[in-house]
């Protein structure tokens, strides 16, 4: 089958906007994690985040752009402009129908959906924006991307929680291999406004910690809930001959994907994530021994913690593999956290270092070779990611260095 | 309110403020007598601006009004004929 590889990447992290400075970020155990400032957290259980800092969208988009558009769009389509740059693509020099758009999606746009509800609330509905029509819809990324770009190929949007930004990856994957030379893939998420806040806080596992290193604590003995984040990545997918026809740089291979979902509480049936990771490795056609590393889900609850651990180490065997997550330096991103994991590899993977799991002491009942404290140099070369779902979702993707 | 007209700055700034400016074609040159598509605002920006217009004038316009042909001097022209009528009212 056709291989599909990465050529371009846009990142915009709580730790780091651009992927240069969120590299250097993550490499150095700098962690985004802080008091939420976009709006007063006080009467809220829960007040840390990790926030995008910086960001000023009218510096990066067009002004018609801003009226209609939530800071998850914006960051997305900002995202999308530095990955294109990256892979070298003039959007212009291609056949609008060559060109896709696939994106994840947790909650679209919600800060503007709570300030239209405001108005409807308190003025009426003829003060509702007639942007709200689309400006908080999932899809919206996907749509102001491609029009934005021209781009007129086969396009969508999926949505599953955290598990839906390496589900996006896979969509975008499937319509290379089905003909379409790019794709623009990947997510962005950012729903931290009070209806957001709230929305969030009604899964019930959020971190009630106010210290920002010791709130967000994967594999911990005391992992306590997980912090919310901003963020994500865009990618540029292409297959390798349309990548190599145009001479681009090739940052690695999205080689192999495995998705699952899990039984209900209550089954006696445990996880299925394991399921996931032989499906992806065997769709890469890859041991369990080829890969150097994992960059796992971490969802920072104890006994999500237990079924990955548990996963992991069934696969790979005890302490078989080192296992790291990056994104306790971010926090979760939901539908972001995914394509920054791959991102975050592909970066490994040239720098030919593991970054690390910072603030962690490790549960000892989890046989993991966390990479912890610091970066670890190491040959990267296959790399798997995990990432889950609220409500069952498991999705894991193998990928390979480029050649 | 009811003495005010509405005049092509009032409109400039309600543009600005429902849709957003385009740089390319700007909103400094003389853009009179070419319609709101040739200036980039398509269907939904020009619902906004209608929507933001009824609201500060309190007049409520015909939906057939904002179409693409349209072009400021006629939303202008729009705009004070219902103001005009709802002095006499």
């Amino acid at each position: 089958m056709t291989p599909v590889v990465v050529t371009g990447m846009g990142v915009a992290a709580p730790n780091g906007l651009g992927a240069a400075d969120y590299w250097a970020a993550t490499l150095g155990g700098k962690s985004g994690i802080g008091r939420i400032t976009r709006f007063d957290p006080s009467g809220y259980p829960t007040q840390l985040a990790g926030e995008i800092p910086g960001f000023e969208a009218a510096e990066h988009l067009p002004g018609r752009l801003l009226p209609q558009t939530d800071r998850v769009t914006r960051l997305s389509l900002a995202a999308a402009d530095w990955a294109l740059a990256d892979a070298g693509v003039d959007p212009e020099s291609f056949d609008p129908l060559d060109m896709g758009v696939v994106t994840a999606s947790h909650a679209g746009g919600f800060e503007f959906g709570q300030g239209e509800l405001q108005k409807l609330w308190a003025k009426g509905s003829q003060f509702v924006s007639a942007y709200q029509s689309f400006a908080w819809f999932y899809a919206v990324n996907s749509g102001q991307i491609s029009i934005r770009h021209g781009m007129k190929g086969p396009s969508g949007v999926v949505v599953s929680d955290q598990a839906g930004g390496l589900d996006a990856l896979a969509q975008a994957r499937r319509l290379v291999r089905k003909g379409t030379p790019l794709i623009v893939c990947g997510a962005v998420d950012a729903s931290v406004c009070p209806w957001g806040w709230v929305a969030q806080l009604a899964g019930g596992r959020m971190s009630g910690s106010d210290e920002p290193t010791r709130a967000y604590l994967p594999f911990d003995r005391d992992a306590r809930g997980y912090v919310p984040g901003e963020g994500g990545a865009i990618l540029i997918m292409e297959s390798a001959s349309a990548a190599r026809a145009r001479g681009a740089k090739v940052y690695g291979e999205i080689s192999g994907y495995g998705a699952t979902f899990d039984p209900p509480p209550g089954s006696g049936r445990g996880s299925t994530l394991r399921t996931a990771v032989r499906i992806a490795l065997d769709d890469a056609n890859a041991a369990p021994g080829d890969v150097d590393a994992v960059f796992a889900d971490g969802a920072g609850v104890p006994e999500l913690d237990r079924a990955e651990a548990e996963a992991i180490s069934e696969v790979f065997g005890s302490g078989g593999v080192p296992v790291t997550v990056p994104k306790a330096m971010t926090g979760r991103l939901y539908s972001g956290a995914a394509p920054l994991d791959v991102a975050c590899a592909l970066l490994a993977m040239q720098a030919g270092t593991i970054p690390p799991t910072v603030h962690i002491d490790p549960c000892p009942e989890y046989d993991l070779d966390l990479v912890l404290h610091q970066a670890r140099p190491a040959t990267v070369r296959t790399v798997l990611v995990l990432a889950r779902g609220h409500g069952g979702f498991n999705s894991a993707m193998v990928v390979r260095a480029g050649r | 309110m009811t003495d005010q007209r509405f005049t092509l700055a009032d409109l400039k700034r309600i543009l600005l403020q429902a849709a957003g400016a385009d740089e390319a074609t700007g909103l400094d040159d003389d853009i009179l007598d070419t319609t709101f598509d040739l200036l980039g605002y398509e269907s939904l920006a020009l619902l906004e601006t209608g929507g933001c217009i009824e609201r500060e004038y309190g007049i409520s316009l015909d939906d057939d009004t904002l179409t693409d042909a349209l072009t400021p001097r006629d939303l202008i022209d729009t705009v004070n004929e219902r103001l005009a009528a709802a002095r006499v009212a």
